[in-house]
Order: structure tokens, then sequence, then C-alpha cells
């Protein structure tokens, strides 16, 4: 073991890094993968839950070496190590692999070249996960897995998935990686701009899973989210990732994430927007995503990032509810229909125009939203339907799609507050009986 | 005859299965183990420790000629790391015992008397 008790820090000031495991379990697949071969995910894999292990078991009794970070990638390549003297079908690269790890040994962890080494190789490996080969859902899922050191347990709390289910997709993922002999590399060139654009899509989603309040637990949802502003950051460090649009997504997570401790209350209640206290949103936070959307301006491509981080940048500037500039935000949202067909984003922009131009307005375009029926079993139409009733006084119809929203949801806390919305609806309408 | 010494031997079997945890739990189990044994330290009753790793390899028969090799136990019953520590009595030891970690995982804590001869 490379620790022993001249190299440990004292044992009163054991305080890890939140995260630490996590984060290194990151960086090592990363970098074992570049040495090992992508189509070695799994080897990285086991070498890095190898090295959490013997770290978990033995820094409690002999306390956190000076340099975990260090500590737990020699451990790891020590395993990998073992495992490529062990096993048949490395025999011809085994010299060619030990070089590299004595290579990878000799840079002092810290040091400006290393730093950018570890950098680049968790954006090969980014640029890996995004491949095309592999769907939507699996990049997501991969990404959590290989890049951010998240558990299969964990990654199915988040998609709501089964654990077993997770496993058996990440299982296919890497057969698909084998078979279609995905490269560990930065693309380059004309390549470079599609590939790109995959890897924000992912990233993108990879924030809206944590950011949608519909379900699972809220700690991982939460970092869900610091996770994909990590991973974006990381890519705007690099020529390759460093887009106007990477800027722009930046902003967008970072606008919205500023709000998200304030979306519920101490009781775990959902909170409107109307309801939000925003003094609680986070100022320096926002002041960051402000400096990404400015960043963003460069150019003159203008993404569906660009467009949302705009309507975040409304709600995040405005001083209170009432005077958010809707007309703004529907300005951009009828410019992000126009490229985005989701119905969400249609369901979105009825709101806006609700509040520019009145409830009635508002329902009527819920009406004209294209493929309305898709959501029909989403519990926010209805929810978004029965407000705009309510609002605009009628209180039978509204209740009568709370009701119809309660029934599409499992969330509790969404549960609750369609229950509280129902009993404002009754309250109504019992003052307005004469 | 013997006398009951102050030192106590703890024999950790079973706990948290590795191959199950996500990086962030591995972090937080050993949180845990930081917390409790620092409390120990804290309160001078933690002479000495260390996990033991899982191969070994077990002699018996004659000169110990029979060789096999370990883990030779069900994983739940596999000794996965030691403590020495001090207490007034095994009652003692044993309360101190009750805050360790493992009993979040099913895993067991021996609590065993160090035997020394009075007068040796």
């Amino acid at each position: 073991m490379p620790a022993n008790s001249s190299e440990t820090v004292g044992a009163d000031v054991v305080h890890l890094v939140d995260h630490l495991f996590r984060h290194e379990a990151g960086k090592m697949v990363a970098t074992l993968t570049r040495i090992l071969g992508f189509q070695n995910l799994h080897l990285a894999e086991d070498a890095v839950q190898d090295a959490l292990l013997k770290a978990m078991q033995n820094w409690a009794f002999n306390d956190v070496p000076r340099n975990p970070s260090a500590w737990l990638m020699q451990v790891a390549k020590n395993h990998a190590l073992d495992v490529v003297r062990r096993e048949r079908n490395f025999r011809s690269k085994e010299d060619e692999i030990r070089i590299c790890f004595e290579h990878c040994s000799d840079e002092q962890a810290g040091s400006v070249h290393f730093d950018d080494e570890i950098r680049d190789d968790q954006l090969r490996l980014m640029f890996a996960c995004c491949h095309p080969a592999l769907a939507r859902e699996t990049q997501v899922a991969l990404t959590l897995k290989t890049l951010c050191g998240f558990g299969e347990e964990e990654i199915a709390a988040a998609f709501l998935t089964s654990t077993a289910a997770m496993a058996k997709r990440l299982v296919r993922a890497r057969q698909q990686i084998r078979q279609a002999g995905i490269p560990l590399e930065i693309p380059s060139g004309g390549e470079l701009s599609l590939r790109l654009d995959a890897v924000l899509q992912t990233l993108y989603l990879l924030f809206n899973e944590g950011y949608k309040a519909s379900h699972g637990d809220e700690l991982i949802r939460r970092d869900l989210c610091q996770e994909a502003i990590r991973l974006t950051l990381l890519l705007l460090d690099h020529a390759a990732g460093n887009r106007p649009k990477t800027h722009a997504l930046l902003s967008l997570m970072l606008l919205s994430g500023a709000r998200l401790s304030t979306r519920v209350d101490a009781e775990g209640n959902l909170l409107l927007l109307a309801e939000q206290d925003r003094s609680r949103w986070d100022r320096p936070m926002i002041q960051r995503g402000l400096f990404h959307l400015n960043e963003s301006a460069a150019g003159n491509e203008i993404s569906e990032f660009h467009l949302q981080a705009g309507i975040a940048y409304c709600h995040c500037t405005a001083e209170s509810y009432a005077v958010t500039n809707w007309p703004r935000i529907l300005q951009l949202y009828d410019v992000l229909v126009e490229t985005n067909h989701s119905p969400v984003v249609a369901l979105n922009r009825a709101v806006a125009i609700s509040k520019v131009r009145g409830p009635e307005a508002g329902l009527n375009a819920v009406k004209r939203i294209r493929d309305r029926e898709t959501l029909e079993s989403y519990y926010l139409l209805h929810a978004v339907v029965a407000q705009l009733h309510f609002e605009s006084g009628d209180f039978s119809g509204a209740a009568r799609h709370f009701q119809r929203a309660l029934e599409l949801t499992a969330v509790k806390a969404e549960q609750n507050f369609l229950l509280f919305r129902l009993r404002a609806c009754r309250e109504q309408k019992e003052r307005v009986r004469p | 005859m013997s006398q009951q010494s102050n030192d106590f031997l703890y024999l950790f079997r079973g706990g948290a299965d590795p191959k199950q945890m996500s990086p962030e739990q591995m972090q937080q189990n050993m949180n845990k183990w930081f917390a409790w044994m620092g409390e120990l330290r804290s309160q001078g009753k933690l002479k000495a420790g260390q996990p033991l790793g899982d191969e070994g390899k077990v002699l018996s028969g004659r000169k110990g000629q029979t060789v096999t090799d370990g883990p030779f136990v069900e994983g739940k019953e596999e000794v996965g790391g030691y403590l020495i520590v001090s207490a007034q009595d095994l009652s003692e030891a044993a309360g101190m015992a009750k805050g360790c970690p493992i009993f979040e995982n099913n895993g067991t804590v021996e609590v065993r008397p160090i035997e020394r001869i009075p007068g040796m």
C-alpha cells in the first residue's frame, strides 16, 4: 500500500472533499480507458472500483493519504496491470501499457500539464460516450456511470427505472462500444461541430433530468445538475468545446440552477414561480449565468440554448413575479417553437401567451398545440389548463382539470400541490355562490 | 488462572458489499467509520487495528501440510478487519462497539477480551 504513517495527515483533520470518490472515479476511468482502450472500459471500471474499495477499507484505519488522488490512481493502476499481466489477450500490448502507466506516475499531480492531460482524458471520454452509435438514453447513462462516477442504482433512481434494467443497459452499451469500435478521441474538422452538438444535447438532458421536479430523490437530482455544470465547464475549458452555444448552455444551467432550491418549501411542497422566495435565489450563480450569456453572444448562431437561457434570464432578473417581462419571454418562445417542436415547449409558450394576452388566449394556445395528444397523460398539461380556467374564473373547469392532473402523478410533492389547488377551487366556488 | 485484561479485540465480519456500492456510497460508508473510530481515538480507547485483505491461506494437518486457499467461509462470515480497544470490562467494550457502522449493512462485531496472565 502506498499509504504509510509518514504520508498521512493527522487523524483529527479527517474531512474528505464532498464527492471526492465520485469525481476521482470519473477521472480515473477517463485516464485508464485512454491507456487500456475504450473497448476495455469494464476493466477500467473494475480497477477503479477496487481502488475505491481499498481506500474505504484502509483510510479509516490508517488515515487519509496526503494525496488521495495519487493514492487512488496508483492502486487502480496496480490492479489494471495485474489484470493485463494475467490476461492472454493483452500479452502483445503489455509492455506498451506498462510504459504508459509509468509515464502517468511520473506526472506530478496538480501540475498544469497533468491537469490538462486529465481534462483531455475526460473530454475524449465525453465525446466517446456521446457517440451517435449509442442511443440518447444510453449516452446519458454512460456519461453518468463513467465520467460522473454514479452507481447503477443512482442512475436508475434518476431515470425512474430499476437497477437491473439500468445494469442491463450499461452492459449492452459496453458491447456496442466494442462492436462499433467507438474511438476515444476529440473529433476535429467538420466532424467536431456535429459531435459537439451531441455532447451538448447529452449534457442538457443530464441537467434536465436533475432539474425537472417530477420524480426521484431530491439529492440525486441536485447532484445531476451539478455534474452537468461541471462537465460543461470542462468542455468550455478546451478549444474544441469553447463555443458560443456551450456558453449558452452553461448560462441556461446556471440561471436555472440558481433557483433550484426555492422550488419547494420546507415541507417539500412545490412552489410556483410566483410563490418562490426570490431573495433566496443564488445571486452569485445568477451572475455567473449572466457572464456566460454575454459570452454566448459572440458569433451569429442562435441555438436553442441561447433562447432558453434568454427566458431564464428574464425570470432571474425580474425583481418580482409581477414585473416579469412576459412580452420578451413570449418573443423568445415564439422563436423557440419554430425550431423545437416539442409539445412541452409549446405548452410553456401557452403560459407566456396567457400572461401577455389573458387566460382565454392561453387556453386557445393550448388547444392549438401540435401533437397535443402526446401530452394527454402528462400531469402538467392538465395543471396548466386548470390554472388557466381558474384565472378566467371557471372554478368548476379548473377543479375538473386539477383532478385529472392529480390522477396522473405519483409524486407526493405534486399531489400535495394539486390537492391544495383543488381546495382553492372549492373555496372560490363557495365564495361566488349566492 | 487468568484475569480479564483491559484490552479487547473487535473482529469485524460481513458488512457492506462493496461490489454493489457506488463511489458516493463508499465515501459515505467510510465517513461513518471515520466518525466512529475517531470517537474511540479521541477518548484514548483505540489502540490498534487494520483491515484484512480478502485473500488468504489456511494451513492444517500435520506440520501444516494441508494448505487451502481462502477465503474459506461465506462472505458474511469472513473477517474483514480488527481493532484493539481498551475498556474497563467486557460490557463496556461491547457497549463501545454499538456505534459501529457495520451494523447498517448486517455485519457483526465479535468482542473478545485479550487474555493476559498476571505476573507474566
